[in-house]
């Protein structure tokens, strides 16, 4: 993953964060021109031949020209198909790419995965929860960075929908930032339900998470 | 006098100069409505330019517009940089491996130049950006080369509906770019980039006029 930004610390800040929770995924921040505020086309093209690992490329960029950059940038390489600039909120985007990526994820899923960031946000649908696998979260912290990022990463390769749900709120699993806003702490209890082939794998895995506390 | 590859070098030299002589006007264009950094990009970027035409002279139009366009998208910051060289690629494009250039290449140049901006900023006629310059302009050299007119009166056609595109983002409402952000407060100013582009076309109709 590349980060464009027209500021410099901007992009490394990015990159901190997403990397927290993506620590194995090649991010590469390419912000600021010449020490200064701008978009240096040269820097974030060697950018992309860093992040090239072979599983492809996906690029964020704060705003317009950063993304004039980026898409030119792309153009450029020799193989124009295996790097993508993706319209997302950089920030969610960056965080919710970089957890898709960890988990294995495909790039097509990816690029899902950011540029669905802000409305994965929890809704304040009420759901039912007359069916579903009750949970008490018996780690400190709740479903925090790390835990969150567990749950959304077991789900990977699963063909199932799973919506997790606390105090009327509901989540889709697979969104870190999804589960982070619901504001779960050590000692809440959720609901999760599951629906499609997969439904009960899904519930299987995460029961088997919150047994072993999410690893802490 | 056939317009080849190094009289396209010496217009080129020559905007760069126009540049360097607007450079405060555009940076007060910009610091009034976006990031204050167009004067400055495009001077340094125009000054990258005539460095690399100082190494060498393509053997055609076409190519020493593609340096232009390789060396703008490389050391310009800021939008100009993609958006120049954009359109200095697609020009280069349309112009292909041609000795010369006629009243109808250049017209034809121009236009696949603006599609090229069109296609990287997604801005339309209307929304206060460097495209109410261009389309005119565009239009303005299809007209004259379409009656046979010289390449310096398709040039001039061009600055001069430019000109007048540029004056006519004064009372717009700016939709793309970082004038944007502003809404109505981008209304009364004059888009650098239009402003930019203006300048541009006139120094080459200028350059086309005396050569």
């Amino acid at each position: 993953m590349v980060v464009v930004s027209h500021s410099g610390r901007l992009a490394e800040g990015v990159v901190e964060l997403a990397r927290q929770m993506a620590p194995d995924v090649p991010l590469i921040a390419a912000g600021g021109l010449a020490g200064g505020l701008g978009t240096d086309f040269d820097a974030v093209s060697d950018a992309v031949a860093q992040a090239q690992s072979g599983a492809g490329v996906v690029l964020l960029y704060d705003l317009g020209s950063a993304k004039m950059v980026a898409d030119l940038a792309v153009e450029m390489l020799g193989d124009p198909s295996d790097a993508v600039v993706v319209d997302a909120p950089l920030v969610e985007g960056a965080v919710a790419a970089a957890v898709a990526a960890q988990g294995g994820a495909t790039l097509d899923a990816v690029l899902s995965a950011a540029a669905s960031a802000l409305t994965d946000l929890a809704s304040d649908k009420p759901v039912d929860p007359e069916d579903g696998l009750e949970i008490v979260l018996t780690n400190a912290v709740g479903l925090h960075a790390r835990p969150a990022a567990l749950l959304a990463s077991t789900l990977t390769g699963l063909d199932a929908e799973v919506t997790v749900s606390f105090s009327g709120h509901s989540a889709n699993a697979r969104s870190v930032l999804a589960l982070l806003s619901l504001g779960t702490t050590g000692g809440d209890q959720v609901t999760v339900t599951a629906t499609g082939p997969d439904a009960t794998e899904a519930l299987r895995r995460i029961g088997d998470l919150a047994t072993h506390n999410f690893g802490d | 006098m056939p317009c080849d590859a190094a009289a396209v070098a010496a217009a080129i030299r020559a905007a760069a100069a126009v540049i360097t002589t607007h450079r405060d006007e555009l940076v007060r264009l910009d610091q009034a409505i976006g990031d204050a950094d167009h004067g400055e990009n495009l001077e340094r970027g125009f000054g990258f330019v005539v460095s690399s035409l100082d190494g060498e002279v393509p053997d055609n139009p076409g190519a020493v517009l593609k340096l232009v366009a390789t060396t703008l998208i490389s050391k310009v910051g800021g939008a100009a940089g993609p958006l120049y060289g954009t359109a200095f690629l697609r020009a280069a494009t349309a112009l292909g491996d041609a000795p010369v250039l006629t009243p109808e290449s250049v017209a034809a140049a121009l236009r696949a130049a603006v599609g090229g901006v069109v296609a990287r900023g997604k801005a339309e006629v209307g929304d206060k950006t460097m495209v109410d310059a261009l389309t005119p302009a565009a239009d303005a050299a299809e007209q004259t080369a379409a009656v046979a007119g010289e390449l310096a009166e398709v040039l001039r056609a061009a600055a001069d509906a430019a000109e007048a595109g540029a004056e006519s983002t004064v009372p717009l409402i700016a939709r793309k770019g970082r004038a944007s952000y502003l809404g109505e407060r981008s209304v009364g100013h004059l888009d650098p980039g239009a402003r930019s582009s203006a300048l541009l076309l006139r120094s080459f109709a200028d350059s086309a006029a005396g050569a």
